[in-house]
């Protein structure tokens, strides 16, 4: 149950209660920590509430082999960490891996994907590589009943890609938190954190809260809280919008980069990227183009409603490439920054609370420091 | 369910499920189908529950119904055209109605 | 397909739109009206045009009040606005776009000035078995018999509070409709409620006057009247076929065809929230409407709202405040200097007195019902497209969701194709309720464009004129 009791004073605080801040809590519970996350109010940024759904191995990584090793280790946990929800709060997150696709339009689309997956999996040095490039007659055996549009020449596929509901699984994950013990305090916005003899001290807009370690999973919140902390990760907002058709019969049996069907029959269709600042209202323009795109990849979505779109702002670093650090000015602060919340749900929930709780770092947390951007400028 | 006050003479012809009837002109297809139905319009795409239409002016999407072969059309902002095929919608839509 | 360019665009054609187009356009100001019916008339006067022409009976069961919505649709079509019909608004922007759709294509428009005139709907009244067939709002019987003149058959009971009810049940034994009941909420100590306003209200002597004569009208039919109904539970077998109550004089179970729910008109806000316009929330009508000046200016300059949609004071005061709006943007577009508006204004003014000053008494008596606000069975369902219950909404205040838009992620309330229209202000009483809070603090669903659902096709299809300068 949420919090009555006037606790104040926790193991570990967690600043944010979106895809990252629950599933990194749960994993710190289950070893036996006393946790808190403190959230904000209801009408505020909460890109979680942004997500298209995709649990997505394909393309992430261009530049850091070792993110592909992370994404391939959270898809790998995934069905069991689906699994542990549904058995432990009755929320089935509906999370498939049936592979995806990512279609291309043209000749031109589908050589700058398979050069764009090519290097990643040259810079992987060897390591195989979950990649297979499909032909048009290859796609339309993938899909049978899914007419495609005479522009479609080809996909990219990877039997690694699969899907959950993003919604579910924000729930399962708060249901799942509160049930093992942590506490949850909404309203609980952060101004700034501080430090005497017993620990951290989190200023909020409803108190204090005291944590002998903190992790900020704050999303856009990083920028501001995350400085004066010595965690100065640079993070950027990017604004994706989604369309949402009304529901209708099966038809995608897997997901696609820019198109999911959700397990109740709407399809869900994207992607769009765009430098807005903090931003989040629908962009006529933007979601023209993801319909036109849609028509184009499949014809016969036309005639569906479009029921409801949505704009929320990516969190971004530099090389699309996620951040965990541990501050070096203030020991026992943690940031962390990714837009793939979603498919690193199982891995945060899994891997990352050992980190926090001082254990030996992850293997791929070698690449995953905020340096890499301070040595970048130094060059 | 409802009845119509006085007699009319200006009349068109439509389906509904499969059934043919008069109908005054210049009705509403909602108004038109619940003088020949007296329970459920539709049924849910959650749960298959049936419905039948509750506001009359376009906020409630109760009276969801499939119209000339277009699923899902507010049938209270619909006026009955000579000929029109109405149907009670069924569920979620499917893919090949409309196109 | 290029975006249509006006000097003001008015969404809506009730008695606020039209007279806001009719004031602005002869003023000299280019005006359309887009509306999404295809006569004029909004939801009061719908069907008026009709009705005047070519049935006559109905038109005097209709009565007075209503016949008078044809000075207006006159007035309406006697000016220059363009008006465009039949045209679903599903997204407007502060920079004064609008984008509209007839079922196949997209329409963009351009307005210096938006006036929103989308008027008000039915408060939503969640009791167990409400959404069986055969179930309905009295608005929806009276625009039945406005715009087809049809009437329910079978045994018919109308259920709620508020001056429409009685309006209805009188339309509806006038037109032959075989009401058997007509079961109020309010109790005696609802209208006690309302006795330090009857003073002001005296300066609506003629609305007080009708509400009386409505009363001894369906009592003289021999219709029973109950009064502080509550506990209800409509059920039946695929449909509406009884209904139960209890009042002072204990339980109550009628054999209906057709149940008629109305807990007053509350603003529909759709519009003017996917806008974000600041919003404020009516403490005792337990309704949102957008916060406007005394002319309807909103937060947002170039918008404004006028008629039930910023507020409900009915259908006369709906007419002078659209006026009002009309008035004020012919000035602030050039047409007319700041005396003259002053000028024009102050009969409008006056005369608006008359037509509000009974409010404050019809809000102290016909407060919606705790037990309608907040529905105290777990199993009732609140969100009717997505199917979850009062139930699912207090599990879900238990969680920490702090306000509707975490209670739409966790349960997909709202996510349905009436976009929170019927459960929003349901959603907003219960996690208040829950969580201690006031409704201002809970807050509401944001609402995202398309208003309306429209096809993918669509979309694809328009031509996105260039960003606004």
């Amino acid at each position: 149950m949420s919090d009555t009791v006037q606790k104040d004073r926790f193991d570990v605080v967690v600043i944010g209660g979106g895809m990252i801040g629950p599933a990194v809590a749960i994993g710190l519970l289950q070893r036996g920590l006393d946790v808190c996350i403190l959230d904000e109010g209801d009408d505020v940024l909460r890109v979680a509430r942004g997500n298209f759904g995709l649990v997505w191995f394909q393309g992430k990584g261009f530049g850091m082999p070792d993110y592909v090793k992370w994404t391939r280790r959270s898809a790998g946990l995934y069905s069991d960490f689906a699994a542990e929800l549904l058995d432990a709060t009755g929320v089935d997150v509906a999370h498939a891996n049936p592979g995806g696709l990512e279609l291309c339009l043209g000749d031109e689309e589908m050589a700058h994907r398979q050069h764009f997956l090519g290097q990643i999996y040259q810079q992987g040095g060897g390591d195989p590589y979950e990649i297979e490039y499909l032909d048009r007659k290859q796609v339309e055996d993938m899909l049978p009943g899914v007419p495609l549009g005479k522009e479609v020449v080809g996909a990219s596929y990877s039997p690694l890609d699969g899907h959950v509901n993003p919604l579910f699984l924000l729930r399962a994950m708060h249901t799942r938190f509160q049930q093992l013990g942590g506490t949850y305090k909404p309203r609980h916005r952060v101004s700034s954190v501080s430090d005497d003899a017993s620990g951290y001290v989190v200023h909020t807009e409803s108190g204090d809260v005291r944590g002998a370690k903190i992790v900020i999973a704050a999303g856009h919140g990083l920028k501001d809280l995350g400085p004066p902390l010595g965690l100065d990760i640079p993070i950027r907002p990017q604004r994706g919008h989604i369309l949402v058709t009304e529901r209708t019969q099966p038809l995608l049996p897997m997901p696609m980069s820019a198109f999911r069907q959700t397990h109740e029959g709407s399809i869900m269709l994207g992607v769009s990227a765009e430098e807005a600042g903090y931003d989040d209202t629908v962009n006529t323009q933007s979601v023209h183009d993801i319909a036109a795109r849609a028509t184009r990849t499949i014809p016969a979505l036309r005639s569906l409603n479009i029921v409801r779109s949505w704009a929320a702002l990516r969190v971004l670093t530099p090389d699309k490439c996620p951040v965990y650090q541990e501050s070096h000015s203030h020991p026992g602060v943690y940031g962390i920054a990714s837009h793939s919340g979603v498919t690193l749900a199982a891995v945060n929930s899994r891997v990352v609370s050992g980190w926090i709780a001082g254990d030996t770092p992850p293997e791929e947390f070698k690449s995953f420091g905020v340096e890499r951007f301070h040595a970048e400028n130094a060059a | 369910m409802l009845k119509t006050r006085h007699d009319v003479t200006d009349k068109v012809s439509v389906t509904f499920d499969g059934q043919q009837m008069d109908v005054p002109s210049g009705i509403s297809v909602a108004a038109a189908v619940l003088s020949v139905r007296d329970g459920a319009t539709r049924s849910t795409p959650v749960s298959g529950d049936g419905r039948a239409p509750y506001c009359m002016m376009g906020v409630c999407f109760e009276c969801l119904m499939d119209i000339d072969g277009i699923p899902n059309r507010q049938a209270c902002m619909v006026t009955v055209a000579d000929g029109m095929v109405i149907n009670p919608q069924e569920g979620a839509s499917r893919l090949g109605d409309g196109a | 397909m290029t975006a249509k360019i006006y000097d003001v665009l008015v969404i809506g054609g009730g008695p606020a739109g039209m007279s806001a187009a009719t004031e602005a356009a002869n003023r000299g100001l280019r005006t359309a009206l887009i509306d999404e019916q295809s006569t004029t008339g909004g939801q009061i006067y719908r069907a008026v045009d009709d009705v005047t022409a070519r049935r006559a009976d109905d038109l005097s069961m209709l009565g007075e009040d209503y016949a008078y919505g044809q000075t207006i649709t006159e007035a309406f079509r006697a000016c220059d606005a363009e008006h465009f019909t039949g045209q679903t608004v599903w997204q407007l922007g502060q920079d004064g776009t609008v984008w509209s759709s007839d079922g196949s294509k997209a329409q963009a428009f351009q307005g210096q000035h938006i006036v929103l005139a989308t008027g008000a709907m039915e408060r939503p009244v969640p009791i167990p078995g409400w959404t069986l067939p055969g179930v309905m709002t009295a608005g929806a019987a009276q625009i039945l018999l406005k715009t087809s003149g049809m009437i329910p058959d079978g045994n018919v009971v109308i259920v709620g509070s508020g001056p429409l009810l009685l309006l209805v049940a009188d339309q509806l034994i006038k037109a032959g409709a075989d009401l058997k009941a007509v079961i109020e909420t309010t109790g005696v100590l609802d209208y006690a409620r309302g006795a330090p306003h009857l003073l002001r209200a005296i300066k609506s002597m003629p609305y007080l006057r009708k509400g009386l004569a409505l009363k001894s009208a369906i009592k003289a039919a021999g219709v029973p009247m109950y009064s502080g109904a509550h506990e209800f539970l409509i059920s039946g077998d695929g449909r509406a076929e009884q209904i139960g109550f209890t009042t002072g004089g204990g339980r109550h179970t009628l054999r209906v065809s057709s149940v008629l729910l109305h807990q007053g008109v509350v603003p529909n806000t759709q519009a003017s929230r996917q806008l974000r316009l600041e919003h404020a929330w009516h403490k005792t009508q337990r309704y949102w409407y957008p916060v406007v000046d005394e002319w309807g200016q909103s937060d947002v300059p170039q918008i404004f709202v006028a008629g039930d949609g910023a507020g409900v004071f009915g259908a006369r005061a709906a007419e002078i405040k659209g006026k009002m709006c009309g008035l004020q943007i012919a000035q602030l577009q050039g047409r007319l200097s700041e005396t003259e508006k002053d000028r024009a204004a102050a009969p409008l003014q006056y005369e608006l007195e008359d037509h509000i000053s009974i409010r404050p008494m019809l809000d102290a008596i016909f407060v919606p019902p705790r037990d309608i606000l907040n529905p105290p069975d777990d199993a009732t369902l609140v969100c009717r497209c997505e199917e979850v219950t009062a139930g699912n909404v207090r599990s879900a205040a238990a969680l920490g969701a702090q306000g509707p838009n975490q209670l739409k992620a966790f349960y997909r309330t709202g996510m349905g194709p009436c976009q929170g229209r019927m459960c929003g202000l349901t959603v907003t009483e219960i996690l208040a309720a829950a969580q201690g809070k006031s409704p201002e603090d809970i807050g509401s669903y944001r609402i995202r464009p398309p208003l309306k659902p429209l096809t993918l096709a669509e979309l694809a299809d328009m031509d996105v004129p260039d960003a606004a300068e």
